[in-house]
């Protein structure tokens, strides 16, 4: 078959969060034989060899996401994500899609809350190629006010597709803002439309200088490769660049919750959604924590797989919800969230779905869990661990995503063997100790008739695309 | 293999194609006692197994009245079989920390198994793929709450632009033919669904004639036919294959625009494209790419995002199924811009239509297919679907071996007569979704 939604998935940006994250996933994959090495300039290179098949997947890292951003430019992380295809001193504007895909490759780019990623999936004798333009583009690019004002189109287009005409993307975005007050996780990693329609190519150019650094950047390799000739490959395109300091990041911690919080949001859909965002841990200390592990363990006894408790009580047998979710992401820059989300059967509430999930809670708070539920969610751990090997992308991802988070990416491996300690009181504990009503923030999406509705009036008169 | 290898006269694609991946791709195929043909890779370097099996039994046979059958079936098959209710196949399936899958489109209905290969874990996984391939009980309780949450979900579409698009698309495009009919079903005949139903098209189109079965993975060839033969002898006798309707081809432009608050306007163009076993496919895959599929690079990428930011996202494509998939070009935009949009990917195909693509397009886009073959094929998922796709559609067991040579052979004049052959504005239709008040021009020149 075609391939007809590829275009879809072109330069996604990672999503704020995924309610239907299961637990496993950061977890997985610990296969650590990987090469290391970091260049003069402080740039770090890390190589997973993999020889199944003769191709590599190549990714830039950049620690620059939305938690950099300051108010009033919320999205640039993003937008310069896009800026980044559109030239640089030697290589015109496209020229870095159209080399690769001539050079038979496939390439994207993320941009998260945590980091800006680039990455071109290739046939391995191109690894140079994709080297040669990652490094100009590292140091060289340039920024006109032509191009942006065309592509600053592109990402509102993109902001009304994501989230102003999604109800649920709207509804994740209040909820956001609504839990984190002080800390840049309360802010859309695509940013606020009103600061997309004032960012000028200077806000641009002042987040390059500031992030895209060697010493602010790591490259992750994965494919049929030798870690030495990469390492070389590195040395010879990347060595050369100048590193730059690198602005103090200050930790803008938010304040303790003390109280419930409840947001609406009303849009047009057919069902409502109903949200529940706790504050709970991040983890820190790989080694000596246990109650992120705990959590991670309680997401999987609610949401692991469809005999999990949510949906075999509330969607199987109580009929009370279309679809229930829980999820817990623990390794990351910023705070932590355990999230379960809703979608009430037909003729249930939002009111009798939160109920129903406050009893389930109850009830490990009160009871515990099984020792068979436990070893449930082990066994999806392992079998994970070699499923994802299947995939050299998912290594490298794998891989930089903890990298960027503060974590070597060696820990996987103790952080499979602390998951797989992890004691039914442990869960019972964390589950009385976190899931309490003063960290809750319930998120209600309040479904509006589609006919009749006005239409958003259209943003008109950008101001710099005249 | 070699002497075809040695066809392509390009020094450098010469250099890639030599690479061991199309070459080492050993694909072993027989078929079953019960008459399901089964596709085999053996491969050991990870210690797991995927197994798929897919039937023609997807949603082009349900009917109007019925609308939702085939998809409900599948979707239940899993939730009761074999004595074990839907709670004890998934605790079991859990406990191994196998995946089990759904593929379901308009062509096929199947499941998919990936799972350890350690001997306790993989005979647990494959003990209740079976049950629930050969023995699914269609629960009356589980069906109607099924239904109940179906309705809900389709209810929850319908509010979407992007299935207004592509229901608006798909009811122009089809008319009465079955490929217009969406697998959820509406939610009016999903209502009417008993579980009559559900065992009668079980029993009709999940039979072994109408199977593929792929196997990949940490197994023997004895292992693999082992287990094909046992997938496949307890399914239902089921009906012959018989060949589909025909999708008749359009006479004549229309355009419709749906009302919708949404921001942006979505927007489809189409109409009936190509059949799998198309001749002309190749031609119409590599000239694709250059129009609209080839990502950051095709033209319409390049008018329509690139030169005047009028999207994030818009592309073409053809989807060639058993019968015509379509063909469509798609966008989404902000609502004032529909009009312009509009008007610029019609140029951009007129153009491309009447010119055809310039002899440095046509060489850039083989480099890229032919380039990045090794793309296709560099994981056991991806291999995994490949074969399910050779054998549903029939394709030859050297379609992966022949595939570069045949992008290879592809020249500007192919392109150019089977896009005449194949793609007419004047005989497409035209959705816009949250649109403005007046409807954009008609297609017809």
């Amino acid at each position: 078959m075609e391939q007809p939604l590829s275009m879809k998935l072109m330069r996604a940006v990672l999503c704020l969060f995924t309610l239907a994250a299961t637990l496993v996933s950061p977890f997985v994959g610990a296969q650590a034989q990987t090469a290391e090495k970091t260049l003069a300039n402080g740039l770090r290179v890390i190589v997973k060899e993999d020889h199944r098949a003769p191709t590599v997947v190549s990714m830039v890292w950049y620690k620059a996401g939305s938690i950099d951003e300051f108010n009033g430019s919320t999205g640039v992380a993003h937008v310069l994500e896009h800026m980044m295809f559109k030239g640089t001193r030697g290589v015109p504007s496209g020229e870095f899609s159209r080399l690769i895909a001539a050079a038979g490759g496939r390439e994207n780019a993320f941009t998260s809350r945590d980091f800006t990623g680039y990455h071109q999936q290739l046939h391995k004798s191109s690894l140079e190629l994709s080297f040669r333009l990652e490094a100009d583009r590292m140091a060289n690019l340039v920024i006109s006010k032509e191009e942006f004002d065309k592509e600053i189109r592109v990402v509102m287009e993109e902001r009304r597709l994501r989230t102003e005409d999604q109800p649920r993307g709207v509804l994740n975005e209040q909820l956001m803002a609504a839990v984190f007050t002080a800390h840049p996780y309360g802010r859309p990693v695509v940013g606020w439309m009103s600061d997309l329609q004032n960012m000028t190519h200077t806000d641009a150019l002042d987040w390059y200088q500031r992030w895209y650094t060697p010493n602010n950047a790591m490259i992750v390799v994965a494919g049929d490769v030798a870690a030495a000739e990469v390492f070389a490959l590195a040395e010879k395109y990347f060595g050369a660049i100048k590193q730059r300091a690198v602005p103090a990041r200050k930790p803008q911690d938010e304040p303790a919750q003390v109280g419930i919080r409840r947001i609406s949001v009303k849009a047009a859909a057919e069902l409502p959604v109903l949200t529940m965002a706790w504050r709970a841990p991040v983890l820190r200390d790989v080694e000596n924590e246990t109650e992120p592990y705990a959590l991670e363990m309680l997401a999987g006894v609610l949401d692991g797989s469809d005999a999990a408790r949510l949906t075999g009580t509330l969607v199987r047998e109580e009929k009370i919800a279309n679809a229930v979710n829980a999820g817990y992401d623990n390794t990351q820059r910023g705070p932590a969230l355990f999230m379960i989300s809703g979608i009430p059967a037909t003729g249930r509430t939002v009111e009798e779905l939160e109920r129903a999930i406050r009893r389930e809670l109850a009830k490990i708070a009160a009871d515990g869990v099984s020792e068979d539920e436990l070893k449930r969610i082990k066994a999806q751990v392992i079998a994970g661990q070699v499923f994802e090997r299947d995939s050299i992308y998912f290594q490298a991802m794998q891989i930089g995503s903890m990298e960027i988070g503060g974590y070597p990416h060696r820990s996987i491996e103790v952080m499979l063997k602390k998951l797989q300690a992890v004691t039914a009181a442990e869960v019972q504990a964390v589950a009385k100790k976190f899931l309490i009503d003063d960290s809750l923030t319930i998120a209600v999406l309040d479904p509006q008739p589609v006919e009749g509705r006005k239409p958003a009036p259209a943003i008109q008169g950008l101001r710099h695309g005249q | 293999m070699a002497s075809k290898v040695k066809a392509i006269c390009v020094a450098a694609l010469l250099m890639l194609l030599a690479m061991p991946a199309a070459a080492l791709l050993p694909i072993q195929h027989w078929q079953t006692k019960s008459g399901a043909r089964v596709y085999f890779v053996e491969s050991h370097d990870l210690p797991m197994l995927d197994v798929s099996i897919d039937f023609a039994a997807g949603s082009v046979f349900d009917t109007p009245e019925k609308s939702g059958v085939a998809g409900m079936t599948l979707g239940l098959m899993r939730l009761g079989a074999g004595g074990l209710s839907e709670s004890e196949i998934s605790r079991r399936m859990a406990d191994t920390g196998a995946q089990l899958g759904n593929r379901f489109d308009s062509d096929r209905g199947g499941l998919s198994l990936r799972t350890l290969t350690s001997q306790a874990e993989m005979q647990q996984a494959l003990d209740l793929f079976i049950r629930i391939l050969q023995k699914p009980e269609f629960p009356a309780a589980v069906l109607e709450r099924e239904k109940a949450r179906a309705t809900g979900a389709i209810k929850e579409a319908d509010t979407k632009p992007q299935t207004l698009l592509s229901r608006n698309f798909s009811e122009m495009v089809y008319g009465s033919h079955p490929y217009g009919l969406r697998g959820s079903g509406e939610a009016a005949t999903v209502a009417t669904i008993t579980r009559d139903d559900l065992t009668g098209f079980y029993r009709r189109y999940y039979s072994a004639q109408r199977a593929v079965v792929v196997v990949m993975g940490d197994i023997t060839r004895d292992a693999a036919a082992a287990l094909a033969e046992q997938l496949t002898t307890g399914l239902p006798q089921g009906a012959p294959l018989a060949t589909l309707t025909p999708v008749a081809s359009l006479t004549s432009a229309q355009t419709r625009v749906v009302a919708h608050p949404a921001t942006q306007s979505h927007i489809m163009v189409g109409m009936p494209g190509i059949r799998r076993d198309d001749a002309d496919y190749f031609p119409l895959y590599v000239g694709n790419y250059i129009l609209g599929g080839g990502g950051f690079v095709s033209r319409i990428t390049e008018e329509v995002r690139s030169k005047r930011g009028l999207a994030y996202s818009a592309y073409s494509y053809f989807m060639p199924m058993k019968e015509r998939g379509p063909f469509a070009i798609g966008l989404q935009t902000r609502r004032d811009q529909a009009t312009e949009a509009l008007a610029v990917v019609r140029q951009t195909l007129a153009d491309f239509l009447s010119g055809g693509p310039t002899a440095d397009e046509l060489s850039k886009a083989k480099q890229n297919i032919i380039g990045g073959f090794a793309l296709r094929i560099d994981s056991n998922r991806k291999i995994v679907e490949n074969l399910a796709m050779i054998g549903f559609y029939d394709l030859p067991l050297t379609y992966l071996d022949d595939f570069t040579v045949k992008v290879e052979k592809v020249t500007i004049e192919d392109i150019r007569r089977a896009f005449a052959r194949h793609v007419d504005p004047a005989r497409m239709v035209t959705v816009i979704v949250g649109g403005e008040e007046t409807p954009a021009a008609p297609a017809a020149r």
